[in-house]
């Protein structure tokens, strides 16, 4: 019998542990239980077992659409327009109460700006008109006989994170900070297949997206986008998309900025220009310190975000924990995560969970020995790109920051992909932190 | 492990060219990357397009032809250059009964902002604690004609007729300072009207478009 390990294999400071030791070969949690390391502190004995009252009794009857357990019942989005005020209205992804890369449809955010539309699918049409040779219009019955793709990835609103431009850590969870990105399975028609049944007039530059919603959303695409990995989906996580996300149908645009995935997509203009749309120029344009603002930025960059220990959270008693989130990027694969128990000043190299798909989520993991003192909690994303996350401090150098805190639901500015830290006190507790 | 250094870009790590600067006007017109690689990229792409016909055979090719009279009622855009805005015109004036009429429940009377956005030129410059406005952010007064005939009002979206959409677009221009009280608003004037932030925007990833 192999002789336990008598400590455990560092790789960073205050308390992180080597990625070996989430890879379930039992080298350092075998030997962790015999140093006392995984043992409960107080050594207390479990209690005798017992039978629960469920165990006594007949279930209830299957049924037909499966819901969450009762008690899950608090893991919901958050909704920012609960009473539907007339304005947008916005519901975040919780985060901190999930564990995987998929998220689940009906936790999946939706933001609408006009409410959710009850669209009739056999009354829905899709058109592709402009510069083409021929303009074309389906129906859902005839997209549905095409040959599909699927293909895992994100999408996240380019306002996700938005409260990291506050000037102060805002002290709000994982879901309020960044519940403004999900990812699913989706499932669709290629549109560079219907664009070529269409056939583009080599002049065309831009697509003009637009949905069937009260506002009729419309953002410009670059017809290259829409040659390149551009679909419309019609299909999430196996099941039609559901009605805040677009259903029947949405643009989805691998890696791009979510405002521009339209929902409910009706019409595809082909045109030499862009429309210069409400949301393209004004508000999805962004303000930078020295008085210009980007425009067209698309991308989603590379980001990470550790979703627990996360901000709200108590850790109960020192010993070890799983630092986890979630990676992603709209430029490639993510291909390391970096995490620090230090605030920056040293990094361990987190385990990638496979599997690792271009502009997708990918669910990062640490094994940390918390020793019960301070620690800042900090996650740092490459991608196969060449790019990575910038410091906090650094980003907002160039990008601005606000001079005094916005309310949580405000989007001082767009597309923050700089690092967010977790600080944990002595007691455990842990808050949003800038470090 | 040490600290990682940044790559070529510091905070976006992005790579390729980006827009120096800024100072470069970005009017509509020269959004189209000139000659060189964007046009090159775009080509090689419709021209793949095309190659790609051989292989489409295996779709069913369901898409049925449709009339741009018949696609009208939808083809709704406003371009920058005008292109897309219907007959019909309208003056701050005509436009001031309809806004207290229809649009300040939310935007407040005389726009001053309510559950909507104000309107008026309520900052004279926008920053990261906000301040967006049409007279200092906007930069296309299509824009305003394009947006309120599809999406506004909030609860009864382009129930509006084309004058009532002009006198609305004239009246915001107008309590936004940048056209006059008498000044009035058709297919003709409103690509005309000049907007002072236009030239103030940085294209983030030409080489993407």
């Amino acid at each position: 019998m192999k002789a336990p390990a008598q400590e455990p294999e560092f790789v960073a400071g205050n308390g992180l542990l080597h990625r070996r030791a989430l890879l379930g070969q039992g080298i350092l949690l075998a030997g962790a239980t015999a140093t006392g390391l995984g043992a409960s502190l107080n050594g207390a004995a479990a209690e005798p077992l017992k039978e629960g009252p469920w165990s006594m009794k007949v279930g209830s009857i299957i049924p037909p659409y499966q819901t969450p357990s009762r008690f899950e019942a608090h893991v919901v989005r958050t909704q920012d327009n609960p009473d539907g005020l007339p304005r947008n209205s916005r519901a975040r992804t919780p985060h901190h109460l999930l564990k995987g890369i998929i998220t689940p449809n009906g936790l999946h955010f939706t933001i609408c700006h006009g409410g959710v539309p009850d669209i009739d699918p056999a009354q829905h049409r899709l058109v592709i008109h402009g510069l083409v040779k021929r303009p074309l219009m389906w129906t859902v019955e005839d997209l549905e006989r095409y040959p599909m793709t699927s293909r895992i990835g994100f999408v996240e609103c380019g306002g996700n994170s938005a409260p990291l431009f506050s000037n102060e850590p805002l002290q709000e969870n994982v879901q309020a900070l960044h519940g403004l990105s999900s990812c699913s399975e989706w499932t669709g028609v290629p549109l560079s297949v219907l664009l070529d049944e269409a056939g583009i007039d080599p002049r065309a530059k831009w697509m003009i997206a637009e949905g069937a919603d009260s506002p009729r959303l419309s953002r410009s695409v670059p017809v290259a986008k829409g040659l390149d990995d551009a679909m419309i989906a019609l299909y999430q996580n196996g099941e039609r998309i559901q009605p805040g996300q677009g259903y029947p149908m949405r643009l989805w645009l691998p890696g791009y900025e979510g405002n521009m995935n339209v929902k409910f997509v009706r019409r595809i203009k082909l045109t030499e220009e862009p429309a210069m749309s409400y949301y393209e120029s004004r508000t999805y344009s962004q303000i930078l310190p020295n008085g210009k603002a980007y425009r067209f930025y698309f991308l989603q960059e590379v980001k990470s975000f550790i979703t627990s220990p996360s901000h709200g959270m108590h850790l109960k008693e020192p010993g070890i924990y799983e630092i986890t989130g979630v990676a992603y990027s709209g430029t490639g694969r993510i291909r390391k995560v970096l995490v620090s128990a230090d605030g920056g000043q040293s990094w361990g190299e987190a385990a990638l969970q496979d599997p690792v798909l271009p502009k997708a989520f990918t669910r990062f993991r640490m094994a940390w020995k918390w020793n019960g003192g301070a620690a800042t909690l900090q996650s740092r994303a490459f991608d196969e790109s060449g790019t990575f996350q910038p410091a906090r401090a650094d980003f907002v150098r160039l990008r601005g920051q606000t001079t005094k805190p916005p309310a949580v639901t405000d989007f001082p500015s767009q597309h923050f992909n700089a690092i967010t830290s977790w600080g944990v006190d002595a007691k455990g507790a842990v808050k949003h932190v800038y470090a | 492990m040490s600290m990682p250094k940044f790559g070529c870009s510091p905070v976006h790590g992005g790579r390729g060219p980006r827009s120096g600067g800024g100072g470069v006007p970005p009017l509509a017109g020269e959004i189209t990357p000139k000659a060189g690689k964007g046009a090159g990229l775009a080509l090689a792409l419709a021209a793949l397009a095309f190659t790609a016909t051989a292989h489409a055979a295996e779709t069913p090719n369901l898409g049925k032809p449709i009339s741009p009279a018949d696609i009208a009622p939808w083809d709704i855009t406003i371009m920058p250059d005008g292109t897309g805005l219907p007959a019909g015109s309208g003056t701050p004036k005509q436009g001031e009964p309809i806004f207290q009429a229809k649009c300040s429940a939310c935007h407040g009377e005389n726009g001053k902002g309510g559950i909507a956005a104000p309107v008026t030129p309520f900052a004279a410059k926008a920053t990261l604690d906000g301040g967006k406005t049409i007279a200092n952010f906007w930069p296309y007064a299509t824009t305003i004609f394009d947006f309120v005939r599809r999406a506004m009002p909030y609860n009864a979206p382009h129930s509006l007729k084309d004058d009532e959409v002009y006198a609305l677009t004239a009246y915001l221009l107008n309590l936004n300072r940048l056209i006059g009280d008498n000044d009035v608003m058709n297919k003709d004037t409103l690509p005309k009207v000049k907007m002072p932030n236009r030239d103030n925007f940085i294209i983030r990833f030409p080489e993407r478009i």
